[in-house]
């Protein structure tokens, strides 16, 4: 308990490091970008309080606009995201529920299970993000292509990164 | 009264949401509608240092382009100085002297953060008031136009790139004195649109799009961009033109910021005229 008071602090400006220098900058074919940084979120603790996680993601996409001069952006889509993100969870709760101190990860959960959950909250977060940014419905489906390009991105990237957390606590 | 508390305690978590919501976009309205330098944003000075040391580290992986096209500035400036004409015919040719005042001002700065990637792009600058930047100053590349200045700090100023979706610049034909706007097409950052040109003019693929100086932000006659595909629309008194922006907007380190001496007399007098006439 005492340990997650330091890693998720470190966790959370990790995140905000790694897509405020790195990830802000690589783009594909102009339409694509990765927004690993939801991450942060997606792993959180599945008890983690409501409002805690509320506050949290707030913070987090503050944190993140911060570094693009978007301020509120990215904070709103990860609000809807953590918003999202229990109704989610329940929708996809095994028959028994879920145990104390599981995460969403694939150390105790399967793969297909992960990336049905990433894939649908991904692009919930990133559709938000991409019609908030274009703020109108007019090149409706200009915007959509790049929400699904950079949905299958950022659940690629998220899913790379998985093995490597994996492969790390696997050795522990 | 009970049961309104109750109702929202039961669905607490709905209105919690909904409170941060409306905060987040609060933010962003005020942030995007003023466009007024806000407490959070790149120029502030944790971040703005931290772009700072990142792109030292950075600027060292792309010197040799960076070189090359400085150098080719170079050469550009070189062959308009006076060393570089030769007197042909007769006895004159011209000089800049003290009857000619200068009109623009030029500072130079370093890009510490940069993007293309959005509908909205900024760039934040190495420099702020204390190197006389203010807002709306205009801001020059080596190879055309990059945006306005629209906040400045002490020490940084944040830029609105000429890929932002309210971005307008007016532009002319390089050989002819037609003008219209020119404008990012939102999508790639290598290309833009040229409106307002009227459909009898004679164009071709390949023209170039210069600054035409009306705005009094930009001096006169910098190259912006070259025609790429260009359209008659029937019933239409204006062509569709597209063009292809001379400079690279990913791969920017040094930029100058232009300052027009007489930008506040111009709009000045502008704004008397209209106000006396009408």
């Amino acid at each position: 308990m005492v340990r997650n008071f330091i890693t998720y602090p470190l966790q959370f400006i990790f995140f905000v490091l790694l897509q405020g220098l790195v990830l802000n900058n690589v783009q594909f074919s102009s339409i694509i970008n990765p927004y690993l940084y939801i991450l942060f979120i997606l792993w959180l603790p599945i008890e983690t309080p409501k409002f805690v996680l509320l506050l949290v993601s707030f913070l987090l996409g503050l944190s993140v606009d911060l570094f693009s001069n978007t301020v509120g952006m990215h904070a709103s889509a990860t609000l809807f995201l953590a918003f999202c993100r229990p109704y989610i969870l329940r929708f996809f709760e095994p028959r028994d529920g879920y145990e104390p101190n599981q995460k969403p990860g694939l150390k105790h959960f399967s793969l297909s299970w992960f990336l049905i959950y990433a894939l649908i909250l991904t692009f919930l977060h990133h559709l938000f993000l991409f019609y908030v940014e274009v703020f109108r419905f007019s090149d409706f489906f200009s915007t959509f292509s790049r929400v699904l390009a950079s949905t299958i991105f950022t659940v690629t990237l998220i899913l790379i990164s998985q093995f490597f957390v994996y492969n790390a606590e696997d050795r522990r | 009264m009970r049961n309104l508390i109750q109702f929202i305690s039961k669905y607490s978590f709905f209105f919690l949401f909904l409170l941060f919501e409306v905060f987040a976009f609060y933010l962003l309205l005020r942030n995007n509608h003023f466009q007024q330098s806000s407490f959070i944003n790149s120029t502030n000075f944790i971040s703005g240092g931290l772009f700072e040391k990142y792109a030292e580290l950075t600027d060292y992986v792309n010197l040799k382009e960076i070189n090359q096209s400085l150098s080719e500035e170079n050469i550009r400036l070189k062959q308009n100085q006076k060393a570089a004409f030769q007197k042909i015919y007769g006895p004159n040719y011209l000089i800049d002297d003290t009857l000619h005042q200068a009109q623009y001002f030029y500072t130079k700065a370093k890009i510490i953060n940069n993007s293309t990637n959005k509908q909205n792009n900024y760039l934040t600058l190495n420099v702020g008031s204390l190197n006389g930047i203010e807002k709306g100053m205009g801001v020059v590349g080596p190879n055309g136009v990059i945006g306005v200045v629209k906040d400045v700090s002490r020490h940084y100023s944040s830029v609105l790139s000429v890929l932002h979706s309210n971005a307008k610049i007016s532009a002319k034909l390089k050989d002819q004195n037609y003008f219209g706007s020119m404008q990012w097409n939102g999508k790639n950052y290598r290309y833009g649109l040229l409106t307002d040109i009227p459909n009898h003019v004679k164009i071709a693929k390949g023209d170039t799009i210069v600054t035409n100086g009306f705005s009094a932000t930009f001096p006169a006659g910098i190259t912006m961009a070259t025609i790429e595909e260009f359209e008659k629309i029937e019933g239409e008194n204006f062509y569709d033109i597209q063009v292809k922006f001379t400079q690279d907007y990913k791969n920017l380190v040094h930029v100058y910021v232009v300052k027009n001496i007489f930008k506040n007399e111009q709009l000045k007098l502008e704004s008397e005229t209209v106000e006396d006439h009408g």
